[in-house]
């Protein structure tokens, strides 16, 4: 039977319940005080919800770390609709954490939709989910069925005169689907490319109207906060890094998981205590801890608070909490080389510096892991990630560059070992016998 | 074109092989379909049909198993919007096909977290199983195998879908004999999702 590990002395809360048999059913969440936060937010004003989220400090969990109540204050209260939108397109490799929540607690999203749209005045909320989530749109939509059976969904909820509708709407495979404005253009039936800001989606989003785009974990905060208060929740874990936090550890560990922890937690608890460790036998090389778009922690920067501010301040990013575990027998080229395969493959092909730079920046990578580089395209690959960098609508240019200029920067003596012998210096024996070729 | 000697763009940039050509035969949806779509349109404001484009889409490739230009007709015919609106959204996704898959597509994830558990050696030993390279079809029409990036089931390393439902921690060795189930017993064969503790495995 599973156990949580009892390293930090927090109760989980998100995921107190995901392993019980039957904990997604709407009985099951209803014993345990389920839909009494969004009755208790019924009885409260809009704005009152708004300024207990922002008291309570709740940042996005989606990547930016955003504070949630200033994204909700910023919608135009003025215009009508409005809008709610559920970013569940879990992408960032690395991340599955939302996956977890929508699959043993769909009604807590539920819930913290229901919520969302009271505090900022909309009526819709639509769950945009992953094409390949396919079996969790079939349960969040038993879910929902089985809200507006029992009158939590739909019109005047608990007989509050307040309306509110929950979809569920399926994406089909776009990386960039995550990035907000994306999103929007992909749930109006278009291509998932990005928009300029501003105008954001504060002011103009979905159908041009103001909108607030939230991720799953976030959403899922906002019931806990509601009913427990917001000096609860900001006394978890760090100051501005307060409440319960879902970690997802994957890699070379003995036990990678979604892990549930305050931000007080350390990366180094969550590798070695959570995780079970790296691979029995195995010594620790480097840790992507935000999703791979962030930069990569040696193991010596690893006795932090896994916080967006103590991740932030030694170099990396939080991002979506994402801790991906490299040890000593991964080659940093062809890390760098995998993760430029993603970004090519997935970037949208709105902006030509993200567009044309992934292409080139894999082509230079491909080669050196062959053994075909030069020493001068080191240079080129600094020389593009400049040119990609900052140059482009949303933050993907920014997150595909990062991976080659974080492994040249902590292991350029590896690219220059390739280019030296002419051949991938640290085969392992879990790669591809042959060399993967590009498609 | 590139003007940059060493940078030639070569036949795998563009992704031309996406071009749509199969008209396909005449394409309405079943009337169960249909019903099912004028469910979904009512999720979207009536001024906004278009946004009901993707599971219009999944409707057709669920009843065809193919998106075909055909099928793009009756889709933007439905939408009230053109073929090149809907045509321009198949062409973007990589979860709709425009040519005939196999029974079961077998997509393996090869980004970081799966490649580092040995993914690209499922990928190899799928190929020696099949004698299908990536994005190809068997003779039989019965596997396609397609690599994709990242499914997120990180923890599940390597994780493959077949078809909708997903199948982790599938080891290189383990491949012959899933192949050989699939053929059984069909998606009975994979492992789902873990997190599902209910159904015992």
């Amino acid at each position: 039977m599973f156990s949580w590990p009892r390293i930090v002395d927090v109760d989980p809360v998100l995921t107190k319940h995901v392993r019980e048999p039957n904990s997604f059913t709407l009985d099951f969440y209803l014993r345990h005080g389920g839909y009494e936060p969004l009755k208790t937010a019924l009885g409260k004003k809009p704005e009152e919800i708004i300024e207990l989220v922002k008291a309570s400090g709740l940042r996005g969990r989606g990547g930016a770390g955003f504070p949630t109540g200033m994204k909700w204050q910023f919608v135009d209260k003025k215009t009508e609709p409005r809008y709610i939108v559920c970013n569940a397109d879990e992408s960032e490799p690395g991340t599955f954490k939302d996956h977890l929540l929508m699959e043993r607690n769909p009604h807590l999203l539920i819930e913290g939709c229901a919520i969302g749209c009271y505090a900022i005045g909309a009526k819709v909320a639509y769950i945009y989910i992953r094409g390949e989530f396919f079996h969790l749109q079939a349960n969040l939509e038993r879910a929902i069925e089985d809200a507006y059976a029992k009158g939590i969904l739909g019109r005047n909820i608990f007989g509050s005169g307040f309306d509110c509708d929950v979809y569920v709407h399926r994406g089909a495979g776009a990386y960039e689907a995550g990035e907000e404005t994306a999103l929007l253009e992909s749930l109006e039936g278009k291509r998932a490319q990005p928009r300029n800001k501003p105008p954001f989606p504060a002011v103009a989003g979905l159908y041009g109207k103001p909108s607030a785009v939230n991720n799953v974990e976030t959403l899922c905060n906002v019931p806990l906060i509601v009913s427990r208060g917001a000096e609860w929740y900001a006394s978890l874990g760090p100051e501005k890094n307060g409440g319960p936090k879902l970690y997802c550890v994957s890699g070379h560990v003995n036990k990678p998981g979604v892990f549930e922890a305050s931000m007080n937690v350390t990366l180094r608890e969550l590798i070695e205590g959570y995780a079970g460790g790296v691979r029995t036998g195995r010594t620790l090389k480097a840790v992507i801890p935000g999703g791979s778009s962030v930069p990569i922690l040696m193991p010596d920067q690893l006795d932090i608070p896994a916080s967006f501010d103590a991740i932030q301040k030694a170099g990396s990013l939080l991002g979506s909490a994402a801790i991906v575990v490299l040890d000593d027998t991964t080659c940093m080229v062809w890390l760098a080389e995998n993760l430029l395969h993603f970004y090519r493959h997935e970037s949208c092909g709105k902006c030509t510096p993200c567009r044309e730079g992934t292409d080139w920046l894999y082509k230079i990578l491909q080669r050196i892991e062959r053994g075909e580089g030069e020493l001068r395209d080191l240079d080129l690959l600094s020389s593009i990630s400049g040119n990609v960098a900052g140059k482009t609508l949303c933050a993907f240019g920014d997150a595909a560059v990062t991976p080659v200029l974080t492994t040249l920067k902590h292991f350029r003596h590896e690219y220059e070992a390739h280019i030296r012998e002419g051949r991938c210096t640290l085969p392992a024996d879990w790669r591809a016998r042959q060399p993967v070729g590009a498609h | 074109m590139s003007f940059h000697p060493k940078m030639a763009y070569d036949a795998t940039f563009h992704r031309s092989a996406r071009k749509l050509e199969d008209e396909g035969p005449p394409f309405v949806y079943s009337p169960e379909n249909r019903a099912r779509f004028d469910l979904i349109i009512t999720r979207y404001p009536p001024e906004q049909r278009r946004s009901a484009v993707l599971p219009a889409l999944y409707l057709a490739q669920h009843q065809q198993g193919y998106i075909t230009a055909n099928a793009i007709r009756h889709v933007a015919d439905l939408l009230g919007i053109t073929r090149a609106d809907v045509e321009d959204v198949v062409s973007y996704y990589t979860m709709f096909y425009t040519r005939p898959v196999g029974k079961f597509v077998i997509n393996v994830c090869r980004t970081l977290s799966c490649a580092l558990n040995g993914a690209e050696r499922v990928t190899e030993a799928l190929r020696e199983k099949l004698e299908i390279a990536p994005g190809q079809t068997d003779a039989s029409g019965t596997f396609t195998l397609v690599e994709v990036e990242c499914l997120g089931a990180c923890d599940r390393a390597p994780a493959v879908m077949v078809n909708d439902a997903w199948h982790e921690c599938l080891k290189p060795e383990d491949v012959p004999k899933l192949v050989d189930d699939l053929r059984a017993r069909g998606e009975a064969a994979l492992s789902g999702c873990h997190h599902v503790v209910e159904r015992e495995r």
